[in-house]
């Protein structure tokens, strides 16, 4: 079980939790202009990143907000949490993190 | 629309008459599963609390005027429970309360929501979603703690401190309102399951209690 922090209610369990996918994934501007390939990639189409990734999630079992969260999807470590609509972090992905991932880190 | 008002004033007065709360069927179970002595503990229900719920924007002046029917702050952070005179209101969200009291709930209903003008924001009455358990005594904490994921450390979870959590997986609010004393407040459906949940999760504790008799000489 991994704990998130929740921006408004600090360390809970992973099951409070609910997932929301990729973060920033802004939406059409003109959804009418797109083709159906434009509209599909849209919808479907994510990044499959190893390492640090941009995600949002939901305290669906506390305060009911949504907010997006930086994490490692190798170590599964959170490195930021921060508020939905803000410019995502700078945050470089460590050696440290990259070791463990070669030593079968995975999870 | 006289009429109807009409109307709905005879059926109040008839409904309340015949309500029935969500757990009153399991009154006996609560009373036989609770333990006395020191490592005691005690539920029941507490039925029919007025609770209406608050969606407004803290600080803003739709919120300050609920803060005047209200006669308290609402609260800031995450926790947290403003109280005045027989008055609670619950931290549920940044911009979600629960106001829970006795007093009667339409007509705290009404004078909020004509505080909240058409501003944005909402009041609802919300006492029939949950009711409400006590469950006090020195051993309320270790029956909590087998089902609830939240460290419940005095050290850590204070007292008068109120969270949305989950207990024998079931969604409620857990607001400690004493040492050894806490509310809990399932959604209505919820009440049989968790109540029947808690009785058995005391049952230990009664158990140990029999146990201590029968070693006595
Ligand atoms: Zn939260």
């Amino acid at each position: 079980m991994i704990q998130i922090q929740c921006p408004n209610c600090g360390p809970r369990d992973e099951t409070e939790f609910h997932y929301g996918g990729q973060a920033h994934v802004a939406y059409p501007e003109n959804p009418d202009a797109l083709s159906d390939e434009e509209w599909a990639r849209y919808l479907f189409y994510r990044e499959n990143t190893k390492g640090q990734y941009a995600e949002r999630w939901s305290h669906s079992g506390g305060c009911r907000k949504w907010f997006n969260a930086i994490r490692d999807t190798v170590t599964y470590r959170i490195s930021a949490v921060y508020p939905a609509g803000a410019p995502r972090p700078d945050i470089a992905s460590t050696q440290a993190e990259t070791n463990n991932a070669a030593a079968g880190g995975t999870k | 629309m006289a009429e109807l008002t009409l109307v709905e004033s005879n059926a109040t007065s008839d409904l309340s008459a015949l309500r029935r709360s969500p757990a009153a069927h399991l009154a006996e179970l609560f009373e036989g599963a609770s333990v006395e002595g020191e490592r005691g503990v005690g539920l029941r229900e507490i039925p029919f609390q007025t609770m209406v719920g608050l969606r407004v924007t803290q600080a803003s002046d739709a919120a300050q005027r609920l803060e005047k029917v209200l006669g308290t702050l609402l609260p800031d952070a995450h926790g947290r429970v403003t109280a005045e005179s027989g008055r609670s209101v619950l931290w549920l969200g940044p911009d979600e309360f629960l106001v829970v009291t006795d007093e009667d709930h339409s007509q705290l209903t009404r004078a909020l929501t004509e505080a909240l003008q058409a501003d944005h924001g909402s009041v609802v009455d919300l006492s029939a979603n949950r009711t409400t358990f006590e469950l006090i005594g020195p051993s309320a904490r270790e029956v909590l703690e087998k089902g609830c994921p939240l460290d419940l450390h005095p050290r850590v979870f204070k007292e008068g401190t109120a969270v949305n959590t989950n207990i024998g997986h079931v969604p409620v609010i857990l607001w400690k309102t004493a040492p050894e004393s806490y509310r809990i407040y399932p959604r209505s459906s919820f009440a049989d399951y968790l109540g029947r949940w808690l009785a058995d999760a005391m049952g230990e504790f009664a158990a140990l209690d029999q146990f201590a008799v029968l070693e006595t000489p």
